[in-house]
């Protein structure tokens, strides 16, 4: 079975260390915050200028001039600090950033990312996503392995307009968890039920398959 | 006005100046923490071929986006424009000229602009889009690419507090690039929702020195929010 969102969220969630400072982009890679294990301290940049950010507030809580990346309101966790957009970039660029999550329309063997335009048909802009991939090094780009038609997204060379050229290294898909080195992909983990083959048949680029290959593990807790 | 005292008492007083073609920096995240009222201001003028720099383009009818129906700006400098239908029409038939700009890059651009640094060097967008027609260059055996900073006719901004000498304090996220676009203009305004007498504020609260400060007003603000997100009470 492919993992569903939540499920995706929840196996990066497992890449989270005690200490991290993390910043989640827009859509699944948000969803992350929901499952940070238990007794885990991690603080959460949201570039708009907030490090520590907390729940989302209740409705007596909410505030017009607290919002993240994503323009939602939210509320600041204890011990967060504010600052201002040159300063979160400094952070962001300087590599101060311990672990970077974000989606993709499309990632390659060589580590290049493209995720924030479709000519002719999506143009709404990068954001802050070139200045992560450009600043960051540990990164992990969560999306669907291939598009509802069945095209893989994980291709031999992007065709999109890139975000950012030989970065990703990390790759969790709904199908399997994928390293990217030497110009090739490497079959990491699978999803559970989900078979090398399936992930052969839909990976476009390079993907090496060494040994047996371990589906991934939940737990009951998560 | 007299001395360092920078309050201005009319939006008309505020925007005294402008005119078409200019360039005009404007501070906010989203919806969050735009001059709301000088950009109605702008509207009301009906200031034609403006270039704004800001990081969005509001939404259809609130922010800079009530710019965009009488076809007011004709370029815009930003890093994500989604969230406006207008805005999109105008891009793909081609009035309305974007310049997609990484947000740490944009931020960088008005920080350098208003130190006095024209360029600045960055791997951010190396091998992308908008890597193209830029200066590349090796620096410990990473490539960069040299952005040119950005100074604005005029900068709008909001903040939170002011005294009336222009020294700033914002509030929360709604800081944002308004530090930034604040030193950027070569004629700053600045719109507030408290004014107090010099002396008030403590020097170690205060965000942006009033030197970057042309004119300074006092407001009320809608503050609208794009994406009210809440949890059920007691959770």
């Amino acid at each position: 079975m492919a993992l569903s969102r939540d499920q995706i969220a929840q196996r990066v969630a497992q890449e989270l260390q005690d200490g991290y400072y993390v910043n989640l982009g827009i859509g699944i890679p948000t969803l992350v915050a929901n499952f940070v294990p238990k007794g885990m301290e991690v603080m959460l940049q949201s570039e708009n200028g907030l490090l520590g950010m907390g729940a989302f507030p209740t409705e007596e809580e909410v505030d017009a001039d607290l919002i993240n990346a994503g323009k939602q309101t939210v509320t600041m966790a204890k011990g967060a600090s504010i600052f201002d957009s040159a300063e979160s970039f400094a952070m962001i660029r300087g590599g101060h950033v311990d672990l970077t999550v974000l989606g993709a329309f499309e990632v390659d063997v060589n580590g290049n990312i493209a995720s924030y335009m479709i000519p002719g048909k999506l143009i709404k802009g990068m954001g802050g996503a070139m200045d992560l991939v450009a600043g960051a090094d540990n990164i992990i780009v969560t999306m669907t392995h291939a598009s509802k038609h069945g095209d893989s997204k994980l291709l031999s060379n992007c065709t999109l307009p890139l975000t950012g050229k030989g970065c990703i290294k990390k790759v969790l898909t709904d199908l399997a968890f994928i390293e990217i080195k030497a110009g090739k992909f490497h079959l990491l983990e699978r999803a559970p039920g989900v078979s090398v083959e399936e992930i052969l048949k839909l990976t476009q680029g390079e993907l090496i398959v060494n040994g047996d290959i371990p589906e991934m593990k939940f737990n009951q807790a998560d | 006005m007299s001395g360092f005292d920078k309050v201005v008492h009319s939006y008309e007083e505020a925007m005294a100046g402008l005119t078409d073609n200019m360039t005009i920096i404007a501070g906010g995240f989203g919806l969050c923490g735009i001059p709301e009222n000088l950009i109605s201001e702008i509207k009301h003028k009906g200031t034609r071929g403006l270039t704004l720099v800001s990081n969005n383009c509001g939404v259809d009818d609130f922010g800079l986006g009530l710019l965009l129906p009488d076809r007011q700006i004709r370029k815009i400098i930003a890093s994500y424009v989604g969230e406006n239908a207008e805005f999109e029409r105008q891009m793909m038939s081609g009035e309305l000229c974007v310049e997609l700009t990484p947000q740490g890059t944009l931020a960088e651009k008005m920080r350098a602009g208003g130190a006095g640094i024209p360029a600045f060097y960055t791997a951010t967008g190396v091998g992308t889009p908008v890597a193209e027609g830029k200066d590349e260059r090796q620096f410990n055996g990473r490539d960069y690419i040299l952005e040119e900073s950005i100074v604005g006719d005029f900068a709008i901004v909001k903040a939170w507090k002011a005294d009336r000498y222009g020294n700033l304090v914002f509030r929360k996220t709604a800081r944002n690039f308004n530090p930034m676009a604040a030193t950027a203009g070569k004629i700053t305004v600045v719109e507030v929702e408290e004014i107090v007498e010099p002396g008030q504020l403590d020097p170690d609260e205060i965000h942006t020195p009033g030197i970057y400060v042309n004119r300074l007003i006092k407001s009320s603000f809608e503050k609208r929010i794009e994406q009210r997100t809440t949890r059920p009470a007691g959770e």
